[in-house]
């Protein structure tokens, strides 16, 4: 799982969680996938994102070496800071772990990259 | 009208196109019938009249024509002559080839239901992928919509309730493969033709409750939900009131599923639709139908979402599914119901019912047809006889 996936996700799911979000990340493999660089992509993903929740979710991995801490209001220019934006959004990849529910601490585990949302339906009903 | 030399070939048509001076060819092209090399060598030397100076040349022409001869779109039913005829200048290739670049024969991870690459090609078109959107399929399966959606440039999200499918630890699909390979998986697929960098993610989720953070907006949305035909249409739940399960099952527990109707799919995809795209952008998606029982007006709709495509695949005699393009031209959200029309549509009990129909028909009709058979045979027998 890529961090820009982490960013858009929520417990929202779980009974009586009113935000669920960010979901904190418990990783026990991550892995550095190659990814083709594609300034114009990451430029237009950018406004889409939290960057407070990315930066802190690289920070909590390990990962947010000379990622700045906001983003500066010409970031479009920077290809320095597109191409280390386009690293932790899409290179760092989660592969074994959890992901955390801020509210009620619910884990949802990642397997293979693959992070696994279900509910039990015990928690539906 | 009489017919003059300048009728048969127009001179200012063509001296627009040939010059004396370069080399050009003659393509033959057949739409729904097939000719060999020979009777296509054939067509071509039929063009002889035509006053074109330059030299032949096969291999690098300067100039292109292509003649193509039409016969219609049903394959069971090629008439004998041609029902049009083109010819022109070439000027650039379709994206045609894409459909056997793209064929699930070669594909390495594929389901049951993977949509054939014709369709999907056609799907991401309809939803105007271009370079850098955001796509994501909420029933995503094997993936086959997002091949395509990533060849024009998408950059993609899936996600799908069966987790056995994501991890490609489902039972093959192909004739003759007793294991799946190891690579299968949807971001294999996206390596395999080299668009392995715009796969973002896929998650194991329920389409029927919330994932995906309140204000993110998507640039497509294509999907082909499941019609609870051939894949189950399932939400997670429980019938039993009161259901506890323990703390050591809840490690790798494979939660239980209820129906998840398709009314209730369409009008939640429809309601996610409104949510999470962008004004201006495409959710593409297929609805089954019983061909008889449509009603333009009954198709799933949303004040936000207005239909702009509407075309009919012919899957047997009784059924049919649409392909649905819905533009988003609102971001003013109601607090929608549930559709009221998709409360009567339940298409596996009408699927299963004009199944029963038909396979009661297909008897008589067998039974029938072995008596007639009978009873020629006996006076056939007969008439030996009475020689």
């Amino acid at each position: 799982m890529k961090l820009i996936t982490h960013n858009m996700l929520t417990s929202k799911c779980l009974k009586g969680v009113v935000t669920g979000y960010p979901l904190s990340i418990n990783a026990t493999n991550i892995n550095i996938t190659e990814v083709d660089y594609n300034p114009e992509f990451i430029t237009r993903i950018i406004p889409k994102l939290d960057w407070e929740v990315l930066w802190r979710a690289a920070d909590s991995i390990g990962h947010s070496d000379g990622l700045p801490q906001t983003i500066e209001p010409k970031f479009e220019e920077n290809n320095e800071f597109l191409k280390k934006a386009h690293r932790v959004l899409l290179e760092v990849d989660i592969e074994e772990g959890n992901l955390v529910c801020p509210e009620s601490g619910r884990r949802f585990p990642i397997s293979k990259g693959i992070p696994n949302m279900l509910l039990t339906e015990a928690e539906v009903q | 009208m009489e017919i003059s030399e300048s009728h048969i070939c127009p001179s200012e048509l063509l001296d627009a196109v040939s010059d004396p001076n370069k080399s050009f060819k003659v393509e033959v092209e057949t739409f729904c019938k097939h000719f060999t090399m020979k009777q296509k060598v054939e067509k071509i030397e039929n063009f002889s009249y035509l006053p074109l100076g330059g030299a032949v040349n096969l291999n690098k022409p300067d100039v292109t024509f292509s003649y193509i001869e039409f016969y219609g779109v049903d394959p069971n039913n090629v008439p004998q002559q041609p029902c049009d005829l083109f010819f022109g200048k070439w000027i650039a290739d379709g994206q045609r080839d894409l459909i056997k670049v793209h064929t699930l024969k070669k594909r390495e991870f594929i389901g049951n239901t993977s949509m054939d690459a014709q369709l999907s090609i056609i799907m991401a078109n309809q939803a105007q992928i271009a370079p850098g959107d955001v796509v994501l399929d909420p029933f995503v399966g094997s993936g086959s919509l997002l091949v395509s959606a990533a060849h024009f440039g998408g950059y993609i999200w899936g996600a799908d309730i069966d987790f056995m499918m994501l991890h490609a630890r489902t039972r093959p699909t192909r004739v003759g493969q007793k294991v799946r390979n190891k690579e299968e998986s949807i971001r294999g697929n996206l390596r395999q033709y080299g668009i392995g960098s715009q796969y973002l993610d896929v998650l194991v989720s329920d389409f029927s409750l919330p994932l995906w953070r309140q204000d993110i907006k998507f640039d497509a949305l294509i999907t082909d939900p499941p019609y609870g035909v051939r894949e189950p249409a399932e939400k997670i739940g429980i019938e039993r009131d009161n259901y506890t399960l323990s703390a050591q099952h809840l490690d790798n527990h494979i939660p239980s599923k209820v129906e998840y109707g398709l009314p209730h799919i369409y009008s939640d995809l429809l309601n996610f639709a409104a949510q999470h795209l962008s004004i201006g952008r495409r959710l593409v998606c297929w609805y089954p139908l019983v061909r008889d029982e449509y009603l333009e007006e009954q198709l799933p709709s949303h004040p936000c979402m207005q239909l702009v495509g509407n075309s009919e695949q012919v899957l047997s005699k009784m059924t049919a599914r649409r392909l649905l393009t819905y533009q988003k031209i609102s971001d003013d959200i109601p607090n929608m119901p549930h559709d009221p029309h998709g409360a009567a549509h339940n298409f596996r009990d009408k699927y299963f019912a004009v199944g029963e129909i038909s396979r009661r028909e297909k008897k008589e009709r067998r039974a029938e047809e072995i008596a007639k058979t009978a009873s020629y045979l006996k006076a056939k027998r007969e008439e030996c006889n009475k020689e």
